[in-house]
């Protein structure tokens, strides 16, 4: 059967199990690594919250901040809804 | 010189942290260091048996930690090589029986009287992960070819990082070159890219070190042992020593060895 294997692979440009390996291990780490705790997601949306503030009025409660992962990249998505704009002043 | 404390360890369990501390240690011993080898997978200690030196033990980390003993009372002193000693784990109790702060106390004490201090990380990043790093000053990560393992490791570098060990070294083992040549096993290059940490060694698959553990006798002593030969130049490169990483070509046919031979003339 090894012989067969061989011959199969050579024909068939099969590039062996380890490509496979290395591109399953390439995706896992990129969400593993991507786990950030709740508190400092908080965190990240109540700063968001305080500098966004200086400009429109936003809805706190509905704010949503979560990082999403796609098939080879990490996003942070952010949905803000806006209940108003400040008035601007001009300097 | 300045004492060093290194510990092993790799987050996934079976993948050779006790071996190569036992290899390491008695390496480095042959080199004329002073070596304390520390079990601190208390509750599943191993490290005394593959050194050989399971029949030795009177008390053991806890017994010391507790002041039930002495330091010195409890480390075992290895007959065949002058300066090598082990300080075993616990048996019977369990993994919180020691915190990170009486650890580092331990470890402090240790180096005193040691040029190294290696010790015996146990799997799993719980309460004995985080008491066998607290004293060290340098980590090494075992990693062998595979899936689970990489992925472990790579958690387990994160942590030690956010804990201050930066810098981590890692140590391949159980490479077997045949299925890395045919395209099913990662290669040194492929794992190097993924975990992007520093390569301290890499040891070939070997089945004398199941019957070196079997004896009880450390691989590096076996002079024809290909897993103790990688071992040994490990120990040389943590001394300081710049030692290449070879690939463990296997040669088995006569075209190979007479092209070895080729450039070895050339």
């Amino acid at each position: 059967m090894a012989l067969l294997d061989t011959i199969t692979r050579i024909f068939m440009k099969d590039s062996g199990s380890k490509a496979v390996a290395t591109e399953r291990l390439r995706l896992v780490l990129v969400h593993d690594r991507s786990s950030i705790s709740p508190g400092l997601i908080n965190a990240l949306k109540e700063d968001l919250i305080k500098v966004i503030k200086c400009y429109m009025e936003v809805d706190e409660d509905l704010l949503q901040v979560s990082l999403e992962n796609e098939d080879d990249s990490v996003a942070l998505v952010a949905n803000i809804p806006i209940k108003g704009f400040n008035r601007v002043v001009n300097e | 010189m300045k004492s060093r404390v290194l510990v092993i360890t790799s987050g996934k369990g079976g993948v050779g942290k006790t071996t190569t501390t036992a290899n390491l240690g008695t390496a480095l011993a042959m080199m004329n260091k002073r070596v304390v080898l520390l079990d601190t997978d208390i509750g599943l200690r191993n490290l005394d048996v593959v050194l050989g030196l399971e029949n030795r033990i009177v008390f053991d980390i806890v017994d010391v930690v507790n002041g039930h003993c002495k330091l010195k009372q409890a480390l075992i002193k290895d007959k065949r090589f002058e300066g090598l000693y082990l300080l075993p784990a616990a048996q019977t109790k369990d993994k919180t029986s020691i915190t990170p702060h009486q650890m580092k106390n331990l470890v402090n004490e240790l180096c005193k009287d040691f040029d190294y201090v290696l010790v015996d990380c146990p799997a799993g990043i719980e309460q004995g992960f985080k008491n066998a790093i607290s004293g060290a000053d340098c980590a090494i990560v075992v990693a062998t070819p595979e899936v689970s393992s990489v992925r472990d490791a790579d958690r387990i570098v994160g942590l030690l990082e956010a804990s201050g060990l930066n810098n981590p070294q890692l140590i391949i083992n159980r490479l077997r070159s045949k299925m890395v040549k045919r395209g099913d096993m990662m290669d040194i290059e492929d794992i190097l890219d993924i975990l992007s940490i520093d390569l301290l060694g890499v040891v070939p698959e070997d089945e004398s070190i199941v019957v070196s553990t079997n004896r009880g006798e450390p691989a590096v002593m076996e002079s024809s042992s290909r897993a103790g030969g990688a071992y040994r130049r490990v120990a040389r490169r943590i001394t300081g020593e710049d030692v290449p990483v070879l690939s463990f070509e296997e040669r088995n046919n006569i075209v190979d060895k007479f092209k070895q031979m080729l450039k070895i003339a050339r």
